[in-house]
């Protein structure tokens, strides 16, 4: 199986707090970390590979620094990583990300499953992953929580015509999708595209062997102009849409603190959301 | 495009170092500096710059990519689970017409599915939309990505939207990621502001990042449909109208769009009879301070009698004490309810980020110093084991009235 | 002075068994000591991240590392549960006779196996009859030819019953003394090898503690560790390198204690101020800080002496065990101390590091006789 985990450095946002007098984001000092939705991503590729053979390769789109995150998926168990890293794709939004993913995908060539995390805790957007499985033109399972099975097919030379991207197996997969009132069973040919919630897997610790492997690792680097991207497509340019302001929600207060004995307080508080609950 | 500070403005004041949301600024010899490697190109810093001494010079083409004035009208994804239309889609259909008003022109909600019955689509009507674009056919009954995204590519395609809404659900996120890719426009994920510049007519979206720390407005100026996802609750629904009448636009595909390479083999309804987090205007969620799986059934028979829905913070999930589903926070669902109850819950920065859009927050803990306090509305400082019975008692008894 | 000196590949063992003992084991500390159950759980965890490999050498899938490797990880995973700390210790203190005496059959048979964490390990000598005074066993060991028949029983076996391979000493020759005793490697399964019951404890209550009963149990000849005669110089050499081991797990028991009385004292407000600010609680956390800070730094240096393989350490590794289970023990008091009434009561963490601190100042050779070997060896050296 070759499998593709794409992930993404993130600040460390449970570190990252508000300065009360300035009423801002206090970026400062705060640790950068590997995208938490990718780590289970990275995990189920780690664990496929062990079940079925094959290869990860884990892709990331950054800045140059966005390197260590690579490393430390080495050390737990990638085979090989790919920074993609140009000072034009500098605020490309998930358009413009999606796309430069797609394309150094499809530099890669061969695979059979794309993971991603379901979403990055700093945008939240979860667009992305949706958003490579379209521009390769490949199916998606978005929001998994369990792969059930892989059924490696007879080897067939046909797959459906428009099977864009070649695959190293003919093999089905079969997935739990999370919905809001439980989850759906889903079958999907490879290759194709998923995007894995939490409850997946509980991702494991790097080894020591693992992590000396990644101190020397060789971490391939490719610009825009490798992946063949015009200049106009990514970046701010290339992304349809703009941020045009930022600002700090007002900060909720808190309110008030009940004061009684036990009675006093349930009393009261069944008082204050009578008139929201009837 | 590009950013640069103005050396002879810039006083080394730092506050531009504190707003930048990536940490990209830092000030040398009283000189900001910009890490072009982190920076975002947000703006952050400029407009928060009391010197003007940062500039973000705007693209050097700023000529439309498409020709803007042929796409009218805004369009409401109508997402519909075996021919039921969610709730969320009378909330959009409720904020779309808002935005109509200040655009003149009119709603329409985009149905696919199968066999759907005609009092679905007039309630659509009675809740705000002009037109209903219906597609049915066997193969939309469920959702599936594909031809999901096929069809809907075709219809904008023809009848070119100006703005299209779409639920923050797990159905919507995934379709219209797919169809913003493959028309080539902006989509703005998970709004809770949206609003029409009164100057430009742009659809300004305003959603959170990083957690809930900060709120970004977003544009998307060249490109059309203007597309945004928008959170359950955050909306308000119409008042139903049932005067209100329609125009019902039936299209049919042939099975090339129909096609689906994925293919849905099961639906396993887990939170069954309660009702589930996204959609519960109340919720009682319980934290560690429970102890013990047992000890769920206090929350549980308050959830009941409040109508609501059962939430937990990560500690309890973690613990095993009940199902990852039931996760709020960070790493689970984010929820808006009216009410949440937070039970044995500290407070800790990952729950906050799922809960603090509630409109009113209780918090139940023995520990006053607890940062849930921070945020509750109420607050009940003591032993929720006495309190969380006492106040299912009281309510039931209120609520019989 | 975080790193006292290390390498930055023992920087990156202690940041890996930190982030193992922070993540995995503090969290499941309070449930283990409750049940008692053994911490299989764990113990593929820290397998999976090589640590059972850190001092075991690289022909043998090992990572190449020491005595100073296996004191770092022990006393991180202690910093969380002295008692999950022990069973990868006990591991350390079963695979040091094969490290040290095994032949190359017997190092490639069993290491890799070690190394990879498959397999635990344990260390036999104790009896009923004989503690302090090891050399009144009775577990004998008679050859028939190609193998040797164990009868006996062993008592209070770290991970008895859980390891899979056992260093037994046992005596082959009654005659000879301290001269008659043999060491074996033992694996689980062989016939006539049994466990008794599970002890309960004070302290270390996640590891499993079981009597070792060998009843005409066959032992291939293959498996005498060094030669025949040599049970007690096994015995001895291997308790002179894995003190040291000990000792980390007390330094690390105690330093765990501090953090959380830090943290405690900082939270915990009396007369309308942090109790921190007091300096009778400023004074206690000064000296719980200073005197673990001493111990590390002689458990550090007698580890590296040891790995650089200098002999007659005896006297040194003796020392750095009796400080730091001392120091282990009076920090832990003193951090409940700091607890309070909260400090006493098994809802807070703090109690269970004083009920585990108590074993190191008991095993490996009790405090009193570790004072003995240190007062032997001074007097030996004035002799010279």
């Amino acid at each position: 199986m070759e499998i593709i985990v794409c992930i993404k450095q993130v600040p460390d946002t449970t570190e990252v707090r508000i300065d009360p007098q300035t009423n801002t984001l206090q970026r400062e000092g705060v640790a950068s970390i590997i995208n938490p939705f990718d780590m289970y991503a990275l995990e189920e590729g780690i664990r496929l590979k062990e079940k079925y053979g094959g290869k990860v390769t884990v892709i990331t789109m950054g800045p140059p620094q966005a390197e260590e995150a690579l490393r430390e998926a080495i050390s737990l168990g990638s085979d090989e990583a790919i920074l993609i890293t140009d000072r034009a794709l500098a605020g490309s939004d998930t358009w413009a990300t999606s796309l430069t993913l797609a394309k150094a995908i499809e530099k890669i060539g061969r695979f059979d499953l794309i993971i991603c995390g379901k979403q990055a805790i700093d945008g939240d957007t979860a667009q992305v992953g949706p958003g490579i499985s379209a521009h390769l033109n490949i199916p998606q399972v978005t929001y998994v929580k369990k792969i059930e099975e892989i059924r490696i097919l007879e080897h067939q030379s046909t797959g459906a015509p428009e099977h864009r991207a070649p695959s190293t197996h003919s093999a089905i997969v079969r997935v739990q999708r999370m919905m809001e009132e439980g989850y759906v069973v889903m079958e999907v040919p490879l290759p194709c595209l998923i995007t894995v919630v939490k409850e997946i897997n509980e991702p494991r610790l790097p080894s020591l062997k693992g992590k000396l492997r990644a101190r020397n690792a060789l971490i391939t680097k490719w610009g825009i102009q490798d992946l063949g991207i015009d200049k106009q497509d990514v970046g701010l340019e290339g992304s349809p849409t703009r941020v045009v302001r930022v600002f700090s929600p007002p900060p909720r207060k808190g309110g008030q603190i009940l004061q009684g004995n036990v009675q006093e307080m349930v009393e009261k508080l069944v008082e204050l959301l009578k008139s929201e609950i009837l | 495009m590009s950013i640069k500070v103005i050396k002879e403005k810039c006083t080394g004041c730092k506050i531009c170092v504190k707003v930048c949301p990536f940490g990209a600024i830092k000030v040398e010899h009283k000189l900001a500096v910009i890490d072009l490697n982190r920076c975002n190109l947000c703006g952050a810093c400029v407009s928060v710059c009391k010197f003007q001494a940062i500039i973000l010079s705007a693209p050097e083409d700023l000529g439309t990519r498409a020709p803007k004035e042929n796409y009218r009208g805004i369009w409401v994804f109508g997402e519909q689970k075996k021919g039921i239309i969610q709730p969320v889609v009378f909330e959009l259909l409720g904020e779309a017409r808002r935005l109509a008003e200040d655009l003149k022109t009119d709603v329409s909600c985009v149905v696919l599915g199968y066999k759907i019955e005609s009092q679905q689509i007039e309630e659509l009507f009675w809740r705000g939309a002009d037109k209903v674009y219906l597609v049915e056919a066997e193969e939309l009954y469920h959702y599936q990505d594909e031809p999901y995204t096929e069809i809907f590519v075709e219809l904008i395609k023809e009848y070119k939207p100006e703005i299209l809404l779409c639920g923050a659900t797990a159905i919507g996120r995934s379709l219209v990621s797919r169809v913003a890719v493959k028309i080539r426009t902006g989509l703005t994920a998970d709004c809770t502001g949206l609003a029409i510049d009164p100057e430009t007519k742009l659809l300004l979206q305003t959603r959170p990042a990083f957690g809930g720390n900060i709120m970004a407005t977003i544009v998307c100026s060249d490109y059309r449909p203007q597309m945004a996802t928008v959170r359950h609750k955050v909306m308000k629904e119409l008042p139903v109208d049932k005067t209100r009448k329609g125009l019902i636009i039936r299209k049919n595909y042939d099975g090339r769009l129909l096609h689906s390479r994925t293919k849905l083999i099961d639906i396993v309804e887990e939170i069954g009879e309660s009702v589930n987090l996204a959609e519960a205007d109340i919720i009682v969620s319980g934290g560690r301070g429970l102890g013990r799986a047992e000890n769920f059934k206090l929350i549980e028979e308050l959830a009941k009698v409040l109508g609501g829905a059962v939430g937990a913070s990560r500690a309890a999930v973690d613990s095993g004490w009940i199902a990852y589903s039931h996760q709020v926070g960070q790493t689970g669902r984010t929820v808006c309810p009216k009410i949440y109850f937070a039970c044995g819950i500290s407070g800790q920065i990952q729950h906050l980020i799922g809960m603090q859009s509630s409109k009113i927050i209780v918090a139940i803990n023995k520990d006053p110093h607890a940062p849930i306090f921070n945020v509750a509305t109420y607050g009940i400082v003591g032993d929720l084991f006495e309190i969380v019975p006492l106040l299912t008692q009281r309510f039931k008894e209120v609520l019989k009235k | 002075m975080r790193d006292y000196l290390l390498t930055e590949e023992q920087r990156m063992i202690q940041d890996l068994a930190r982030k193992i003992a922070q993540e995995k084991i503090r969290p499941v500390a309070a449930k283990y000591d409750e049940t008692e159950e053994f911490p299989w759980e764990i113990m593929r965890i820290l397998a999976q991240s090589d640590l059972f490999g850190v001092f075991i050498p690289q022909e043998y899938g090992g990572l190449g590392g020491g005595v100073l490797e296996l004191a770092i990880v022990t006393e991180e995973l202690s910093r969380a549960c002295g008692g999950i700390a022990v069973c990868y210790a006990a591991t350390g203190l079963g695979t040091y006779p094969i490290i040290l005496f095994g032949n190359e059959e017997q190092k490639k048979k069993y290491l890799p196996l070690i190394a990879s964490g498959k397999k635990l390990a344990a260390f036999a000598l104790t009896e009923a009859g004989a503690g302090s005074d090891a050399s009144a066993i009775q577990t004998t060991a008679e050859k028939k030819g190609d193998y040797y028949l164990l009868n006996g029983t062993k008592q209070w076996i770290t991970n008895g019953g859980e390891a899979e391979v056992y260093t037994v000493i046992a005596l082959t020759d009654r005659t000879k003394g301290a001269r008659g005793a043999t060491a074996f490697i033992l694996e689980k399964g062989m016939e006539g090898f049994s466990f008794g019951k599970k002890e309960k404890k004070m302290g270390i209550r996640a590891s499993a503690t079981r009597e070792l009963i060998f009843n005409n149990c066959k032992v291939p000849k293959e498996n005498v560790l060094g030669k025949e005669g040599m049970g007690f110089i096994v015995a001895m050499k291997t308790f002179d390198v894995s003190r040291p081991g000990v000792a980390a797990q007390a330094v690390g028991i105690a330093q765990g204690a501090l953090d959380l009385a830090i943290e405690y004292a900082k939270e915990r407000k009396q007369f309308g101020q942090s109790i921190s600010s007091f300096q009778g609680i400023q004074f206690m956390l000064a000296d719980m800080a200073t005197s673990i800070a001493a111990a590390r730094a002689l458990i550090y240096t007698v580890c590296r002496a040891v790995d650089r393989g200098e002999k007659d350490i005896a006297k040194e590794s003796a020392m750095a065990k009796l400080f730091a289970s001392d120091v282990c023990m009076k920090v832990t008091t003193d951090a409940v101390q700091i607890f309070g009434g909260y400090g006493y009561m098994r809802d807070y963490p703090i109690e269970k590091f004083m009920r585990d601190a108590k074993i190191t100042q008991i095993y490996e050779g009790t405090n009193q006789i570790m004072r003995n070997i240190i007062a032997l060896n001074l007097i030996k050296e004035t002799l010279r």
